[in-house]
Order: structure tokens, then C-alpha cells, then sequence
């Protein structure tokens, strides 16, 4: 019997049902579930300068060397110099590549002024291009960048749409993965309608501008025989080519570690049960203005580069060596942490670009740098560069990426005093894992800072206020004074903590006088039995000398009386007074 | 006055771009496809208006570019068949299956270019 194994929960793409050509750009093969269809041809179409030809460029390029797919450019516009130095800035070295038989750029230039139609014609020629072109390093790509020129060139559009579409027909026999560029049309996707040709798949270019900052959008606009990726996605042309940004994760399906860091302040890891935060959590710091939320980041980040973890800080509002001096007042010398590598900052005003661009940016610097720790600080700035809904949604994409990829996210926010506390601007407090509230609080005449855990997540934190202080060696938290008078902070509680000092001080002296006394009395009375009990002594001694000579009295009595009786014989024989009787005359009956 | 003046030197250097026009050697390369009809037809149509207007001033190389496809990319041609007048300069394309003589001859320089945009024969006669 075969036991049924686990299988590990993973998102499967489904199998393609056509066979794709991986482009190599980053993001359009996810969005493609593989690529471009192959053997057949994609138009890219869309306004001037939004990137069709670097698209193209690049797909040739990196199938020259990622892929072992030489390919042909058939440039309608740009000579092979003017080309290879365009994307040289890409890091594309097109003349290698041409040396080395991995790419053939063709300049198809057609001058009007110098060209006389003088009867029919067709476009063999090009085909003859074409086909030597590819013959001569066994190409499997072509890029057909701009073939609209040709109806700029040529006037007998008739002749022109034939042939084209006789040129598709022809790459698609060959077997040739092929990219047409073509300008945008005002109702069409392309100003000659090259999409009636080319119908397997399409894809749109396009940038915005929305308050004045532009985002380039990709849009697969259709795909044969394939699902695809349906929405605009923004896309970055970088120093290494393009970036597409792929959709948000669809599944919540990432591993959650279970290791647990500190913070970097000992009190804050008691506040989180004694443990520090967990590992790829994400943390929201909010806070007003001025309490203290980029220095309590900043512990975070010297905490994990300690332990020598790397970092990524994006700053909207700082730059990095303000941000350096600044902390180095709280004594966190974080330039140490750049010097080795660690620490990697990233400053940038959040109007610079879109917020797609601002999520590229940071994909593509977490894809590089790979950190464990990344603080975005604030993330209330990037609304600056977006709408409150574009911006959640760009948080949540970033919070869930960081999710994936095990990076603990840190992020700031900044509440103003307008709305509650426990509200963030950007409504991003259910997607965190941990939040920590800084707020001031107003008491005596100053403000003062306090901390406390509004939520983290598996973590049994403390419900604590703690007091926030800033102080030359970091970040000090300590407990707020809760007395009589309510909560007190800053000089408040030092106040009454000095009062509580010397109260105590005093019951101590009055307990210690209290002691003495009692000793006072205590030796007191005890002279006092002592003295009582020698007077006891003496007394006893007295009474007894008295008893004894009172004893002697009353014998020499008697004697004397007897004495006296014998002598003058009164009425009482003798006898009488000699047995006693006399001396008790109540018992004289009884002796009767 | 001075109008007069301009329209005598530009009469003088027309007369003298035709001479050196009717006397320049011609250097002809066509491009054809293999033996298709519409080759046939571009090779029979030059060769008629070589041997009717540069009779012996002229040299007409025929490429099959089925044959040599290097000198497609070294020549520029997109389209076949296509007629390059190599000399005199300026170099000219001519594509097409040459069926419209007038614009064969326009576009070899053997016809002037804008016939209308000349000055008139009258005015400058006066």
C-alpha cells in the first residue's frame, strides 16, 4: 500500500497550452504565463517613446543570451549604431553580440524623396532581407521595429497590407517568434491596424500621467490560446532593462517562521512576551508628528544589522546622511552598518515617479540586495505620489511580496490629529502583523512620548503603556507612574517620584525613631523591675527579720508571763496558765 | 530688372545641367526576383527606354537577388523590383515594374523633374 504523501501547497501554473517563448523581462513572463507565443508573431503597439523598441530589444537580446535564441532587428527607423547605443545604457552590447553571430540588426531605410514608383512592386525583397538574415546565424527571434514606416515610405497601401500580411504568414511558417512594433492609432491599437494581421497576441503599451507624475502600463490585450494576466501593469525601464510588475500574490500561502528576533530594545522584547517580534512579520509604527517613529526604526535596523543581517531603509522624507547624523544623536551609529554592506539606503522624494514605479523600484532593490529587514519610512508618503486606494492597494502588494519572501516589513506611518489614534490614514492596520502606537501625551505642561503594542499577532504582548524617551544612548522605555493622581509622565512622574522618595524616606525615619523609642522605654521598664524587685528583696528580708523578732517577743512574753502567774497565783491554778488556755478565753469551754 | 537677370541665369544652368545630362554615362543596376512575370516585364520595360533615350551611353546590370542576396542589404532594397541609377548623382531608386515610362524618365533625370515649375517658354523669350 502506498501511504499518500503531504503535497506542498504551491501555485501551480497551469500547463501551457501552447508552446511559449520566455522573453526574459522581468515580469511580462508571469503576466504571460510563459512568454510570447512561439513560432508566431506579437504586436506591442503604443504611443512614441513608451518603450516598444527597448521591449523588443530586449527580448531579442536576452534571447540571444539567455536563451540560446540568436535574433534578427529589422529596424525601419534606427540605424544599427543609433540601436546598439540606445540600449547600451541597458547594458546590452549589441556589437558582441553581432560578432559573435547572436544578433543581426537590419537598417531597412526607405527615403521618399529619393524613390520613384513607377509601376507594381511587391515586397520580396524585404522577405529576401529577412530570410538571409536569418539563415545566415539560425535565428529563432525577430523583431520588426517599426514595419509601419513602410507605409510612410511606400504609397500604394493596397500592395503594402498584402505583402504584410504575407510576411506574418511567412514567419509563422518559418517558425519564427517575431515582435512588430507598431505606433498607436487614434481608435485603433495601431495607426495601420496591424492587429487585423497579427492576432495571437497583442500588447499594449502606454504611459500616464496623473498629477504630473508618469507610470508606464503594460496590457496584454489579448492572447490565443492562452490566459494571461488581464490587468495594466505598471512597468519601469531601469539601467537593466524593463520591469514589469506582476500581480499581487492571489493565494495567501506563505510560510510563517517561527523564530523570534529582538527589536533592538530590551524593554520593547519583554513588552513583545520577552521574545523580540517574529521573523518576516510586518510592523506598523504610527505615530503624530515627532514621537519618534524613524529613531525606533532605526533600532530595528541597528538590532538586525548586528546580528548581521542585511537592510534595506527607503526614506521618503529623510536622506541617508541626515538620517545617519540624526540618528547619531540617540547614539545609533548606523554609517558603520553602510560601510559594511548591511545597510542599504534608499532615499527618495515620493513625487520623484508613480507609486507603481516606487513598488517597482523597491522590488527590484529587494531583489538585489536580498534583506531581511526592510523599512519604509513613512508609508504615508508615498500617497503623495498616488490616490488613498492606489496606495493601499501598493502597500498591500508590497506588505504581501515582503510576506513571501520572509522579509520583516517595518513601516512607518504618520497619524495626524485629526482622526483617531488607532486608525492609520491608509487603513493598512488589519494587513500588519504587529503595531506599535507612539503618542504624546499632554500632562503638566509638556508633552511627553508614550508606547504601547496596539496588536501583534501569536504574540502574548504587554497592554502596557510604556513611557517613550529618547535619550544619547537610544531609545528608553519605562514604566509610566500610575498613582493617585492618574497617569504621570515625564517631569510629572519624576516629580512624584522624588515625592514618593522622600515620603518613603520619612516613614523610614519615623519607623527607625519609633524603634528607638521603644528600646527607651523597653530599658526603662526594665530598670524599673529590676529596681522593684531588689525593693521586693528587701522587704522580705525586713519582714522576715520582724517575723523573727516578733516570734521572739511573743516567747519571751509568755516566759515572762509564766513567770509572773507562778509568782503571784491568781485566780487560775497555776495549771491553767500553764497549758495555755488562758492566752484563749474563747476556748475556754472547750477545755471545760 | 532684376527678375529678368535671375530668370537668365537660371536658364543658362538648366542649359547646362541638360548637356551635361544628354552627354553623362548612366550606371543601372536592377533588382529582380527570380524569373516572375513581374521581372520579365520590369527587364523588358528598362531596356526599351535605355535603347530609346540613352542609346549607347549606358550600362544595365540585371541582379537576381534570389542569387545574391548580399546586395540587398548593401543596396537598401525593400522592394523588387527596384531600379537604382548609380551615376549620374544623385543616386536614385526607381521601384516598381517600370511600366510608366514618364516617371522612368523622370526619375532617370532624362525628362526635367517639374516641367510646370519651369519658367514659361515666352517669358523668358521676351
Amino acid at each position: 500500500m502506498r501511504s499518500p504523501k503531504p503535497k506542498a501547497v504551491k501555485t501551480e501554473i497551469p500547463p501551457a497550452s501552447l508552446p511559449k517563448c520566455p522573453t526574459g523581462i522581468h515580469g511580462l513572463d508571469e503576466i504571460t504565463l510563459g512568454g510570447l507565443p512561439r513560432g508566431r508573431p506579437t504586436l506591442v503597439c503604443g504611443s512614441a517613446g513608451c518603450g516598444k523598441t527597448l521591449l523588443g530589444m530586449e527580448f531579442l537580446v536576452r534571447g540571444a543570451m539567455e536563451f540560446g535564441e540568436p535574433g534578427v532587428c529589422l529596424s525601419f527607423e534606427e540605424t544599427a549604431e543609433e540601436l546598439a547605443g540606445n540600449v547600451a545604457s541597458l547594458g546590452f552590447d549589441l556589437a558582441s553580440l553581432v560578432a559573435r553571430k547572436k544578433l543581426v540588426i537590419d537598417h531597412i531605410y526607405l527615403d521618399r524623396s529619393l524613390i520613384e514608383e513607377t509601376g507594381e512592386y511587391d515586397l520580396e525583397a524585404l522577405f529576401v532581407r529577412l530570410g538571409h538574415a536569418v539563415d545566415s546565424i539560425g535565428a529563432k527571434r525577430v523583431l520588426l521595429d517599426s514595419v509601419e514606416a513602410l507605409f510612410a515610405g511606400l504609397d500604394n497601401e493596397s500592395v503594402l497590407r498584402s505583402e504584410l500580411r504575407r510576411l506574418f504568414r511567412w514567419l509563422k511558417d518559418r517558425n519564427l517568434t517575431a515582435v512588430v512594433t507598431g505606433e498607436r492609432g487614434q481608435t485603433t491599437l495601431s495607426r495601420h491596424g496591424l492587429e487585423e494581421y497579427i492576432s495571437d497576441c497583442v500588447i499594449l503599451l502606454d504611459h500616464q500621467v496623473t498629477e504630473t507624475v508618469l507610470t508606464r502600463r503594460l496590457r496584454v490585450v489579448k492572447y490565443r490560446g492562452s490566459t494571461h494576466g488581464m490587468n495594466e501593469y505598471p512597468f519601469l525601464i531601469e539601467s537593466d532593462g524593463i520591469s514589469v510588475l506582476p500581480v499581487t500574490s492571489m493565494y495567501l500561502n506563505h510560510v510563517a517562521s517561527n523564530e523570534r528576533v529582538s527589536t533592538g530594545i530590551p524593554a520593547l522584547d519583554t513588552m513583545f512576551g520577552g521574545k523580540g517580534y517574529f521573523r518576516g512579520n510586518s510592523i506598523l509604527v504610527s505615530g503624530t508628528a515627532g514621537t519618534g517613529k524613524t529613531s525606533l526604526t532605526a533600532h530595528f535596523v541597528n538590532a538586525a544589522c548586528a546580528r548581521g543581517e542585511k537592510c534595506v531603509f527607503f526614506s521618503f522624507e529623510e536622506s541617508a546622511d541626515q538620517l545617519v547624523r540624526n540618528m547619531m544623536s540617540i547614539g545609533i551609529d548606523l554609517a558603520r552598518w553602510i560601510k559594511k554592506g548591511l545597510l542599504h539606503f534608499h532615499a527618495v522624494r515620493p513625487t520623484t515617479f508613480g507609486l507603481e514605479m516606487h513598488l517597482v523600484k523597491i522590488h527590484k532593490i529587494i531583489d538585489e540586495v536580498k534583506p531581511s529587514i526592510v523599512v519604509v519610512d513613512p508609508v504615508t508618503g508615498l500617497l503623495h505620489a498616488g490616490t488613498e486606494s492606489e496606495t493601499r492597494s501598493i502597500l498591500l502588494r508590497l506588505i504581501d511580496f515582503l510576506k513571501e519572501k520572509q522579509i520583516t516589513a517595518v513601516m512607518t506611518t504618520l497619524t495626524s490629529g485629526a482622526i483617531a489614534q488607532e486608525q492609520t490614514e491608509i487603513d493598512i492596520s488589519s494587513l500588519v502583523d504587529a503595531w506599535l502606537l507612539l503618542r504624546d501625551i499632554e500632562s503638566g505642561g509638556e508633552r511627553n512620548r508614550g508606547l504601547y503594542i496596539l496588536k501583534a499577532r501569536g504574540i502574548a504582548h504587554s497592554n502596557q503603556i510604556r513611557e517613550f524617551l529618547l535619550t544619547d544612548h537610544g531609545v528608553e522605555l519605562r514604566e509610566v507612574y500610575l498613582g493617585e493622581a492618574g497617569m504621570l509622565t515625564g517631569s510629572g512622574r519624576v516629580t512624584q517620584e522624588a515625592k514618593d522618595a522622600s515620603a518613603a524616606m520619612l516613614a523610614r525615619q519615623e519607623i527607625e525613631r519609633k524603634q528607638l523609642l521603644l528600646q527607651r522605654k523597653r530599658m526603662v521598664l526594665d530598670a524599673q523591675i529590676a529596681a522593684l524587685q531588689l525593693d521586693l528583696v528587701t522587704e522580705e528580708q525586713e519582714s522576715q527579720q520582724l517575723i523573727a523578732q516578733e516570734k521572739l517577743k511573743i516567747v519571751k512574753w509568755e516566759r515572762d508571763r509564766g513567770e509572773m502567774a507562778k509568782s503571784r497565783f491568781g485566780d487560775k491554778g497555776p495549771q491553767e496558765y500553764a497549758n495555755g488556755s488562758f492566752k484563749a478565753p474563747r476556748q475556754s469551754g472547750s477545755g471545760a | 530688372m532684376n527678375r529678368a537677370r535671375v530668370h537668365d541665369k537660371t536658364a543658362a544652368l538648366g542649359a547646362a545641367l541638360a548637356a551635361e545630362r544628354d552627354a553623362a554615362h548612366y550606371r543601372l543596376r536592377l533588382f529582380v526576383t527570380g524569373t516572375t512575370p513581374r521581372s520579365a516585364r520590369a527587364i523588358q520595360n528598362i531596356r526599351a527606354i535605355c535603347e530609346d533615350c540613352l542609346q549607347g551611353r549606358y550600362d544595365l546590370e540585371v541582379i537576381d537577388i534570389y542569387q545574391h542576396p548580399e546586395h540587398v542589404k548593401a543596396e537598401q532594397i525593400v522592394v523588387t523590383p527596384t531600379l537604382v541609377k548609380q551615376s549620374p548623382l544623385p543616386v536614385r531608386k526607381l521601384i516598381g515594374d517600370l511600366s510608366d515610362t514618364e516617371r522612368v524618365l523622370v526619375g532617370l533625370d532624362i525628362a526635367p523633374r517639374h516641367l510646370s515649375a519651369m519658367p514659361p517658354k515666352n517669358e523668358h523669350a521676351a
